[in-house]
């Protein structure tokens, strides 16, 4: 069997969340009334990432969020997942909500976190920033900010390994067989 | 979950009481946003049925299943055909037939909800069983729910010196409960006068006196449990003058646990008796804590049992 294919590197996942934490602070002209939202499990470290570049660039501090979508799944019937504690730190009402999440894929997993946010206030607008954007959507959701645009085939999966929860950064591509 | 009904906390193992725990955190985080509702059990439909009073059991359950936004209906004893004579199998398939499938029954005989059970997928119809209390047998949920608390006060269960006092024989609450935190680890003790203290509880890993004073002393959780008189059909007391004496707490009893050991009751409280005003009011008591993680336990419980299984 073949090595899985590295579809990123640590320094790739570095330059990507700093790029694309500039260009989160350009298309908002600043940050002043932004709020990161990361979406769990691996979408946390990575908004936590992006806020530390936003401190670095601007010298501002943006309020950090963590969403479990668990309870909003649309298969719920087929599995249940485990829920986590979701954590806003503050009334979203008003605010410009950046979504984050590693790997956006069928959408399924942002509509369930738009429908969660919900519950926390009505943001000015949502934004979605990933790193891998893999194709293959099954509902109309874009995302705003891409590390990498990735073409996957629909068996592949996009494994994001992340330093604080895995123990190291890169971005796999798993075939079938390597999925186990 | 991989399980279709909750009976009892005998037949559930400690990693599976560890993750329905945690579920329930992220459950009580539900509770505290401004807006309690979350779309999980969209479209389940949970039957209270109650054959016995309740308070918190049944407005949990219901807060429960309401907070997943599943659809609730209750059927209580005095105003359902059960007073005509239905029997608990025709109620359950009654009420299967018009859609609900998950039941969470209440009963005074010991084995009813296990014959619940054993009705679903028999007669067409596919349903859960939560036990809401059976008889003197089990209470799950509650036991379940105490754990929560204690672990949200002292962090890890194993090891807590943990002491259980009163009416032992009546109690499903303390038979779920020494099931929960054996299975955790707990150092457990059991206190009661003789009549309500039965000898098999010794056949387990715990220890067992008749000594109030000697049970709390250095214990980092008291948990009193109710004089249960509506199932006292003979003479267990001289009075509960004397039992309030010997096994009630009060300030001066609890010095002897912890300073910081907590006090815990089921509920309802027979002020006075198994406890003093002083201390159900008091700082170290968590009866209301135990109330409010009643409800995101019996969340975590539906949640597990209504959803799909886990690959």
């Amino acid at each position: 069997m073949s090595e899985p294919k590295k579809l990123m590197e640590a320094a790739d996942i570095a330059r990507a969340l700093k790029r694309v934490a500039h260009e989160i602070i350009e298309r908002n002209r600043g940050l002043d009334n932004v709020v990161l939202v990361g979406i769990r499990t691996r979408g946390v470290p990575l908004s936590a990432r992006i806020a530390s570049h936003f401190e670095a660039i601007e010298n501002q501090t943006v309020p950090l969020g963590a969403l479990d979508i668990a309870l909003h799944r649309d298969d719920f019937h087929l599995r249940a997942a485990p829920p986590q504690k979701t954590a806003i730190p503050c009334d979203i009402s008003g605010k410009v909500v950046i979504l984050v999440d590693d790997v956006l894929f069928t959408g399924r997993t942002i509509r369930a976190a738009l429908d969660a946010l919900n519950d926390f206030g009505r943001p000015a607008s949502v934004q979605l920033a990933v790193l891998v954007d893999r194709g293959h959507r099954e509902l109309p959701i874009r995302a705003d900010f891409v590390g990498k645009n990735a073409p996957t085939s629909h068996e592949e999966k996009v494994s994001v390994r992340l330093q604080e929860i895995d123990g190291e950064d890169e971005v796999l591509i798993l075939t079938a067989d390597e999925r186990g | 979950m991989k399980r279709k009904h909750l009976l009892g906390l005998a037949d559930v193992s400690a990693t599976e009481i560890t993750q329905i725990l945690d579920t329930a955190e992220a459950m009580r985080e539900v509770l505290s946003r401004p807006i309690k509702k979350t779309p999980a059990l969209r479209g389940k439909s949970v039957c209270t049925l109650f054959f016995e009073p309740s308070t918190r059991t049944r407005a949990s359950f219901e807060m429960a299943a309401k907070t997943l936004s599943a659809d609730t209906s209750s059927l209580t004893v005095a105003t359902s055909s059960v007073s005509k004579g239905e029997t608990l199998k025709d109620t359950l398939l009654t009420m299967a037939a018009m859609g609900a499938g998950c039941f969470v029954i209440r009963h005074p005989s010991s084995g009813a909800c296990e014959l619940a059970a054993s009705f679903s997928q028999k007669f067409g119809y596919d349903f859960h069983i939560v036990n809401a209390g059976d008889g003197c047998h089990e209470h799950p949920t509650q036991g379940l729910l105490d754990l929560l608390t204690i672990r949200q006060h002292k962090g890890e269960i194993a090891g807590l010196k943990v002491t259980m006092i009163g009416d032992l024989l009546h109690s499903r609450v303390a038979r779920s409960n020494v099931h929960g935190l054996l299975k955790m680890g707990a150092d457990l003790t059991l206190c009661g006068p003789q009549t309500l203290l039965p000898p098999e509880f010794g056949l387990l890993d715990l220890k067992m006196t008749h000594d109030c004073d000697e049970a709390i002393e250095g214990a980092d959780v008291v948990m009193t449990l109710r004089l249960q008189n509506e199932r006292m059909n003979g003479v267990f007391l001289p009075s509960v003058r004397e039992f309030a004496a010997l096994y009630g707490i009060n300030a001066r009893r609890l010095k002897r646990a912890k300073s910081d050991a907590i006090l815990m009751h089921p509920g309802p409280i027979n002020r006075g008796v198994e406890i003093s005003d002083d201390v159900a009011d008091g700082g170290q008591s968590v009866i209301l804590n135990q109330v409010t993680n009643g409800v995101a336990v019996r969340m975590a419980v539906l949640y597990g049992l209504l959803g799909g299984e886990e690959n």
